[in-house]
């Protein structure tokens, strides 16, 4: 086990590694001067191109400059010294600052994620809900009224883009019926006093409640038919037959022996989605002006402001590996023939 | 009165090709600790027939008639919550492929004890106790430690004996096996066999034995059914049915059985294929493959008749006494010259 999980980091660090780094040479190869952003663009002047360029090490190979940034991210700095030399000492992580404006990025991504965040396990709270009962059920009763309707939901959800869908929610449930609000976020933890902005658990909530059902869609399409599917299948197991050959009663059968086994795929699809959309739900945080990660690509992409796209694809890169770290070590449990290899 | 009285079972299923009759009027019964061995080939209904009795068909695009007597009551009829409690308690089941029978996820130790708590108000402690005995009873080395084990843990033998071990863990009446010994190497199958008979003794069950192979019917039946296209063609006693086998599908069963004595190149194998049971063909289902076959055969059904010689003996067959008598002497005397 500890071997494993050894084996695991080392995996998840050499990833890292390779992406931020393909990350990093694109950006690095874009027609794009990070000191020009910071001299006041077209108006820069000759002066400060170079002092700026010199301060970023903007002139140096893009290996050193990768790994100073490396560099960065670590507790321990050894690497960061006029002359170059290797003189370990402790320092505060950091992403970096902003080209543009010097702001500090780890406050952006501070901010942004806690966002995301709501959004998209909200949002996977809300599908896992959809999914489950309206998938066992289809599952259940093949071919019912129900699971004909909820195949017809299925091929909306996968089919409808989440910006359309959040559109239309909007317009109904915000503007016509005003049940919801239709855009801005609400801090779980309570707005900044004098803001004047909503806060609060329940703000917050109520804020959301369209972002996630908008979010949620597609998901819960694609996860109503695969439930769908697993159970079906693994009620024809002959495990099954044998539990009811012992006199279980249906109930227990679906609980014990059918789900147990039918929901074993779901859970590494459920780390894997999660993940990815911690990344940043682009889309629905466009359409309801969430200040999340995804709008904060967006902004970042108009404004050619590559080191805070950098930030994200570092954040999304490590909340990735984490969570599919969390999800073979998950799988190990739930699944016994997993754990011995 | 008979444990379990089968009058006259039919179990259709809808497909999309149309209704297929896998039991077709299939009678028999099975009295307190005796074997009951079901022959056929695949296909036969051999299995479907136990499944309908057990309640276990898919509810759905499955259509039964015909009784099933346990013990009075008929288990056709019964309340899905009758037919649970005596699932598992009074008669159990035991599956062909113990590979893919037992739940991946849960410990053997889980799903025995489950079967008894599903039958017994008794705690954990207590089922656990009763599923370790059952365990060394069947023969696991190192129960103690092996109770704790996933299925995966256990070769296909093991397994099986698991299977036995549920199956009897609440002292059934009845045990059905389906083809106990069919996914299992040939060593392993001798010792199934002999441990579900030692254990029939020590328990004092009944089984029914369904197999396609009549040297596991010899060896373990006290009565057997001889299975053709969802019916019945022939049902004896053991002894009489290897002594007086009384129908052309019996005889080319026997005549396929391998022999040690003798240097046969090739086995003797019954020509064709069983029938579509979307289709049957008309008359005797076995005619198209009958070596002996009539004008008669292929228009009426033979009845299942008692023979002249024991009222007890079943048989569906129109060939005349007399030919039957001579076939079946010739069946056996080549056997026994073989045997030496």
């Amino acid at each position: 086990m500890f071997r494993y999980l050894v084996r695991r980091m080392l995996w998840a660090i050499f990833l890292f590694l390779v992406i931020t780094f393909v990350t990093f040479v694109i950006f690095f190869m874009a027609p794009n001067d990070p000191a020009r952003a910071q001299c006041g663009g077209e108006q820069a002047r000759r002066a400060c191109l170079v002092l700026v360029t010199e301060k970023l090490g903007l002139d140096k190979p893009v290996t050193t400059q990768y790994a100073l940034f490396i560099n960065k991210l670590l507790p321990i700095s050894w690497y960061y010294d006029e002359a170059w030399h290797a003189t370990p000492q402790l320092q505060q992580p950091t992403l970096g600052k902003q080209y543009a404006t010097g702001a500090s990025l780890d406050d952006t991504i501070k901010q942004a994620a806690p966002v995301t965040a709501s959004l998209v396990l909200g949002g996977a709270v809300l599908w896992m809900i959809i999914g489950l009962s309206v998938g066992i059920f289809s599952a259940l009763r093949p071919r019912s009224l129900i699971d004909r309707a909820a195949m017809v939901f299925v091929l909306i959800g996968v089919s409808a883009h989440p910006v359309w869908i959040g559109l239309i929610f909007s317009y109904f449930f915000g503007v016509k019926w005003h049940i919801t609000p239709i855009a801005n976020y609400a801090n779980f933890f309570g707005a900044p006093p004098d803001s004047g902005l909503p806060g609060g658990p329940a703000q917050w909530a109520y804020h959301m409640i369209l972002p996630w059902m908008t979010f949620a869609i597609l998901f819960a399409a694609l996860y109503v038919r695969m439930i769908r599917a697993n159970v079906m299948e693994t009620l024809n197991e002959d495990y099954v037959r044998t539990a009811r050959a012992k006199g279980a009663p249906e109930r227990r059968v679906l609980f014990s022996h059918v789900l147990r086994n039918a929901l074993l795929p779901v859970v590494t699809m459920l780390g894997m989605d999660i993940a990815v959309g911690l990344g940043g739900a682009i889309f629905t945080e466009g359409v309801y002006q969430l200040p999340g990660l995804g709008r904060t690509i967006i902004v970042s992409l108009q404004a050619e402001d590559l080191a805070t796209i950098q930030a994200v694809v570092v954040f999304a890169t490590v909340s990735i590996l984490i969570f599919n770290l969390i999800v073979d070590l998950l799988y190990a449990w739930v699944d016994p023939r997993i754990r011995l290899s | 009165m008979a444990l379990l009285e089968v009058k006259d079972l039919r179990t259709s299923f809808r497909t999309e090709d149309g209704i297929v009759k896998a039991v077709d009027g299939v009678s028999f019964s099975v009295e307190k600790g005796q074997t009951l061995g079901i022959v056929g080939e695949s296909g036969s209904g051999k299995s479907v027939t136990c499944l309908t009795i057990m309640g276990l068909n898919a509810r759905k695009n499955t259509i039964s008639s015909g009784e099933a007597l346990w013990k009075g009551k008929d288990l056709l009829t019964a309340k899905p919550s009758e037919l649970r409690q005596i699932r598992g308690d009074d008669m159990s089941m035991i599956f062909q492929d113990p590979m893919t029978s037992l739940n991946p996820v849960h410990t053997i130790g889980k799903q025995l004890v489950e079967a008894v708590q599903l039958h017994r108000d008794v705690t954990t402690r207590v089922a656990r106790a009763r599923a370790l005995e059952l365990l060394k009873a069947v023969g696991i080395p190192k129960a103690e430690t092996r109770i704790d084990d996933y299925p995966h843990q256990f070769s296909g033998g093991m397994r099986q004996r698991v299977m036995i071990a549920m199956a009897l863990i609440n002292d059934p009446d009845l045990l059905i096996a389906d083809e106990p010994t069919t996914a299992l190497d040939v060593t392993t199958q001798a010792q199934i066999l002999n441990l579900m008979k030692r254990l029939q003794e020590d328990f004092g069950s009944a089984i029914i034995m369904i197999t396609h192979d009549l040297g596991v019917v010899a060896e373990t039946a006290d009565d057997v059914v001889v299975m053709y296209a969802a019916k019945v063609v022939e049902h004896a006693d053991v002894s009489d049915l290897f002594n007086r086998p009384q129908h052309p599908y019996t005889w080319g069963l026997m005549g396929s059985l391998p022999r040690l004595e003798t240097d046969t190149e090739r086995l003797v194998q019954i020509p064709g294929q069983p029938p579509s049971l979307l289709r049957p063909p008309n008359g005797c289902r076995f005619h198209p493959r009958c070596p002996y076959v009539m004008g008669v055969c292929r228009t009426t059904e033979p009845p299942l008749e008692p023979t002249e010689h024991d009222p007890e003996h079943l048989q569906a067959c129109h060939l005349d006494q007399e030919t039957k008598n001579r076939e079946a002497a010739k069946l056996l005397e080549s056997t026994m010259a073989e045997a030496g």
